[in-house]
């Protein structure tokens, strides 16, 4: 029983001849065992999962491949070593139909397939990099001898930027359209000339990812077009239950939807940011307060974490008019700022319904001058973060502990120590969104409340 | 476009109407302006560029480019209006005239015309998105107020006005030899910044992530009061950064910033640059010489450029191995002078921009074009007001060809150099762009049907 219908392709070759790395082009032409659709698909998942913890925690490259080597080990080996190559291929595509139903689980699956391709891409030999790009049909050209001659200097330099071994006389150069490899752009690992990039070999794997991430990126916009106009239907007593099932599994609440509205008011802001709001929240907070303004990127960030503690509409708009009046005037507020907190709540525009920011999403911002919004445990500096941490009540022990871990670029960990260190009890879970910390500081401390009571 | 604008908000600059016979007291009113949309605000110009060729007659012309155009105007009352689209340039025109808004913004050009966006759905085909957008820089000298002692907040002089001329050289030459862009427009914002356009074919199309990249590698200053260290090289410079230092910066930073911004001369001027050494034995030895160093025997020599030349000695002199301070020097030097730049600004497509030629409210200004070959000779203090334009319309030539006034004015020159430097390079390239692409299609169709 065929599971999916194979989409055209352009050549006929079989889909796994002589790199591992498949390209997912098309569906496999095969017979899959129900049991297998599931547990292939699991297997992966476990995969995809693991290498989203260990982004978030800001682990780097080398430890990435060799996480991903080992999870994959670990994961995705069949018993059969001839059929590896189709649990890759098969798995894939079942977790396609389980992530491309909505905007929120593309994106996920997009960006973990994607870090999963670049570093299985990463651990293959230059024979087979070198075959996957051919297959890959990019629109890069080796460079000639004169054209290394003429730039070899300035590809040196940006060689000892990043402290790389120079380029040989017998260096394979691509270059390549700018376009085509933002990500190398971005950190300025290419030396770039009149809107040509010149790519070593190693970072050739930019390239790559960079169509593989957009062929499925449109690929999983067809898949959610014919799940909705076809398949889910069809497969209603057989496959639709278990890709239903398998999408819960992971990307656990996300705080849009706050259980009860009106629980928080206003007055009690104040109390509540000195004892439940995490550091970076409790930041933006004291920011607003001192100066009765905050730039949009800590509106944004501090307003939708307002607005998933469960503070009303209403109450948000004399929240930010009260303190906004104080730097700008009633009137101005009215004008300029009551309408994006409308717009946070999905009142306005297009009506979206906005989630509060991850640890993940926040983490990976860019403040710039004038801004307080990001992770401090990021952005700040060691000092003005042992001053914050002082603040809030961390112990001179407890401190060291989550200084150490900031310079090891485990932020998520050193935001639970410290959690663990003002409420003096354990969160085995580990913050990874700032309404989890409120939540659980919240449970926390309300039996306390009401006991006291 | 940013909402905000500096707190600044007093009235002060708005005058009741013109008075006495020909005398035009300074100040920015709704008459002016009117006057201004009038006989002097380049509607024709303005709707030219932002066809982008496809008002001609060549078959391959898209008719409803223009119309799916976004602008969106501030009306004198603060009423904000958006997704105003026009089909033609007197609908423009005539609605510019009408409404004589203070200020016009330019966006994205959408899939549809934004007047029908409510029939789009947000997601799937038929999607109202933007397809097409310069790519835009914002540089605002707000952003260096942690480097900048003489002003503050928006004002803006002869001393501090230099770093937006640097940032301008930085940013041109980058865009023009890396990126290999060639139809680049600078504005001076009115007040306190430069706007930048590129329109190259290939900038318009850009996505959201490329927009990030560019924007992304044209960063380097990371951080704002929270952090210590603002600028960080942990490696040798990347040749974009090398040119720019060697080019622009140092010269700019040693010859030019030192002085005029006294960096050295006082104990917390110069505390804020030993915050920027992360090595104590270095910073307590200069800190030890320039106590006690008030009034030495090297008052001939300006104590800024003595106090500098004495801390590269002591970074440089090679007594120190330690690995953060092989780039110490060019850190400082790249934190003072290096652009800032807004990041929002660039990577969105959906961001709206000020219009060049309009009026800034605040202080009277017309935004003009800057030449980036030139830019040392913009002079914010005397860029044409609104006031000075009107003044010279009544005293000059009456005699004059009525579509051209602008000509008996100071905006002459603007707008001259707008076409021949900017417009009219930017639609021949349109036009062959158009042309060639017009050709390889027809070929297309000729292959793909002949037998």
């Amino acid at each position: 029983m065929e599971i999916v219908r194979s989409q055209r392709s352009r050549t006929n070759t079989p889909n796994d001849s002589v790199s591992t790395l498949p390209l997912y082009r098309y569906a496999p032409q095969l017979e899959v065992r129900l049991e297998d659709f599931e547990v292939f698909a699991m297997d992966r998942l476990r995969v995809l999962k693991g290498i989203s913890d260990a982004l978030a925690r800001g682990k780097r490259p080398e430890e990435m491949e060799n996480l991903v080597r080992d999870l994959w080990k670990a994961n995705m080996r069949h018993p059969e070593a001839s059929e590896d190559v189709n649990k890759d291929i098969i798995s894939h595509f079942v977790l396609r139909l389980v992530y491309c139903r909505t905007e929120d689980l593309r994106k996920w699956f997009l960006s973990m397939e994607t870090a999963l391709y670049r570093y299985r891409f990463l651990l293959g030999s230059s024979e087979a990099k070198r075959a996957l790009m051919e297959e890959f049909d990019l629109p890069c050209k080796a460079i000639s001898r004169t054209e290394f001659e003429n730039a070899k200097e300035k590809l040196e330099q940006v060689a000892r930027s990043f402290d790389q071994p120079l380029p040989t006389a017998d260096a394979i150069f691509y270059k390549v359209p700018f376009e085509e490899v933002p990500e190398l752009v971005a950190g300025r690992r290419v030396y770039i000339h009149k809107g040509h990039a010149y790519v070593a070999m190693h970072q050739v794997v930019s390239l790559v990812v960079t169509q593989f991430r957009s062929n499925l990126s449109k690929a999983l916009i067809l898949t959610n077009r014919k799940w909705t106009s076809t398949i889910r239907e069809q497969e209603r007593d057989r496959l639709t239950p278990i890709v239903e099932a398998l999408s819960m599994s992971y990307l656990g609440p996300d705080y849009s939807q706050t259980k009860e509205f009106g629980e928080i008011s206003i007055k009690d802001l104040d109390q509540l940011a000195r004892s439940s709001f995490p550091l970076c929240m409790r930041h933006l907070f004291d920011k607003l307060r001192e100066d009765h303004h905050l730039k949009h990127g800590g509106r944004m960030q501090l307003g939708l974490f307002l607005k998933g503690v469960g503070l009303r509409m209403e109450d948000a708009l004399a929240f930010w008019k009260a303190e906004f009046s104080q730097k700008v005037g009633a009137e101005r507020f009215d004008k300029e700022y009551a309408y994006s907190i409308r717009h946070n709540y999905g009142k306005e525009g297009k009506r979206t319904d906005y989630t509060p920011y991850s640890c993940q999403k926040i983490i990976s911002s860019t403040p710039g001058v004038g801004d307080h919004h990001g992770c401090p445990y990021r952005h700040f500096s060691e000092e003005n973060l042992r001053a914050a941490l002082g603040r809030m009540g961390v112990g001179s022990r407890a401190m060291e502990d989550v200084v150490d871990k900031v310079r090891n670029r485990h932020y998520q960990l050193a935001c639970t120590l410290t959690f663990e260190a003002v409420h003096s009890s354990s969160c085995d879970a580990g913050i990874n969104h700032p309404n989890q910390y409120f939540s659980d500081s919240h449970k926390i401390l309300q039996p306390k409340n009401n006991n006291a009571a | 476009m940013t909402k905000e604008e500096s707190k600044n908000g007093s009235d002060d600059m708005l005058i009741d109407g013109p008075k006495q016979g020909n005398v035009i007291p300074d100040g920015f009113n709704p008459n002016y302006l009117k006057v201004y949309y009038g006989r002097l605000f380049p509607h024709a110009d303005i709707f030219k560029w932002m066809s982008y060729g496809n008002d001609g007659r060549h078959p391959a012309c898209d008719k409803s480019y223009f119309g799916r155009r976004e602008f969106s105007f501030t009306l004198d009352n603060d009423i904000y209006l958006r997704f105003q689209s026009f089909n033609s340039e007197s609908e423009l025109e005539n609605s510019i005239k009408e409404k004589c808004p203070s200020k016009i913004d330019i966006g994205p050009v959408y899939s549809v015309d934004p007047a029908k966006r409510h029939a789009y759905a947000q997601g799937g085909d038929n999607v109202f998105a933007p397809v097409e957008r310069e790519l835009i820089f914002d540089i605002d000298i707000t952003d260096y107020d942690d480097v900048r002692y003489c002003c503050s907040g928006a004002d803006v002089c002869l001393e501090c006005w230099p770093l937006m001329t640097v940032a301008i050289k930085v940013i041109d030459t980058a865009l023009r030899d890396d990126f290999g862009f060639d139809h680049i427009l600078w504005v001076y914002s009115g007040r306190r910044g430069v706007h930048c356009w590129v329109c190259d074919g290939k900038a318009r199309r850009l996505t959201n992530e490329q927009r990030g990249a560019i924007a992304d590698y044209f960063r380097v200053y990371k951080g704002n009061e929270n952090s210590n260290k603002k600028v960080s090289f942990p490696g040798p410079l990347h040749p974009f950064l090398v040119r720019s230092y060697t080019e622009v910066l140092r010269e700019f930073f040693e010859e030019k910033l030192l002085l005029s911004q006294n960096l050295f001369s006082t104990e917390e001027r110069y505390e804020k640059i030993l915050s920027m050494i992360p090595d104590e034995s270095v910073t307590s030895e200069l800190r030890g010489k320039w106590q006690e160093n008030r009034r030495s025997s090297n008052s001939k020599e300006d104590i800024n450029f003595f106090r500098w030349e004495q801390l590269k000695n002591t970074l440089q002199s090679g007594k120190q191995k330690v690995q953060g301070l092989r780039r110490c020097v060019e850190e400082i030097v790249f934190a003072f002078t290096y652009p800032r730049l807004d990041m929002e600004v660039s990577k969105h497509r959906n961001h709206l921009l000020k219009a060049p030629f309009c009026v800034h409210p605040k202080t009277g200004r017309v935004c003009i074009p800057i030449d980036p070959k030139d830019c040392e000779e913009l002079d914010p203090t005397t860029v044409p007001t609104l006031s000075e334009l009107l003044r010279e319309l009544n005293t000059g030539d009456s005699r004059m060809d009525v579509d051209n006034e602008w000509e008996k004015t100071s905006l002459g020159k603007s707008i001259r150099f707008f076409r021949s430097s900017f417009l009219q390079p930017l639609l021949k390239s349109c036009k062959e762009e158009m042309e060639s692409g017009y050709k390889a299609k027809i070929q297309q169709t000729k292959n793909s049907l002949s037998w």
